[in-house]
């Protein structure tokens, strides 16, 4: 088990997906790593050498913003919205779809579970 | 879609005259508005413009921080007061 940027432990699978496990790194840039540092994708976490770890590291620190830095910046930006009290603001502060998406049915990932309904006799 | 960098971002021309007239002036007044589509820019910042939601102008007070939105964003178009409490109806809310 690794250790990249603060407390991520990608585990024994093949760098190229173990890196997706870092919140702010999808595919793409996983790929991007390993193209720009020159280590091999398909190899697996548990056989790479110290160095490597710290290429892939520092790679990351140098042109990515991820984890906690990048929640906060998303949280950042809800919370304008929020206080300029645009109407994407209110959705948000409502728990609502934001982007227009109907509620009549579905939307339960904003909404969250249905409230329990009063049982009939 | 964005729109095109080309065209620049949309104000509803008699609009941003008022603004600037007031700019140039130095006053402050609302200025009642229909153009929900208008596009905020820096010089309205500090101004109160009144839009229409459909039924009366809405004052909004443009911040920094507005730049770039539309005016309709600040103007809701519909109210939804919660759904109804089946023990005790309550009136609409506002």
């Amino acid at each position: 088990m690794a250790r990249i940027v603060g407390v991520e432990i990608p585990n024994n699978k093949k760098v190229l997906y173990s890196l997706t496990y870092i919140y702010g790194i999808g595919l793409s840039r996983s790929k991007e790593i390993l193209q720009n540092t020159g280590i091999d994708p398909e190899k697996r976490v548990k056989d790479l050498t110290e160095d490597e770890i710290n290429r892939i590291a520092h790679y990351i620190n140098e042109h990515y913003k991820v984890e906690g830095e990048l929640r906060q910046e998303v949280q950042r930006n809800i919370k304008r919205l929020i206080d300029i009290g645009c109407y994407r603001g209110i959705r948000h502060k409502l728990g609502l779809p934001v982007r227009g998406q109907k509620t009549r049915s579905n939307a339960r990932t904003r909404k969250g579970p249905r409230p329990s309904r009063i049982k009939k006799r | 879609m964005g729109r095109s960098r080309k065209k620049g971002p949309f104000v509803h021309p008699k609009l941003l005259r008022k603004i600037r007239e007031m700019n140039e002036k130095g006053e402050k007044r609302i200025i009642k508005t229909w153009s929900r589509a208008s596009t905020i820019v820096p010089e309205m910042v500090g101004h109160t413009i009144a839009v229409y939601n459909g039924l009366k102008h809405i004052p909004v007070y443009i911040t920094e921080n507005m730049v770039e939105h539309r005016l309709g964003e600040f103007a809701p178009t519909r109210r939804f007061g919660g759904h109804a409490d089946k023990k005790a109806k309550k009136g609409k809310v506002a």
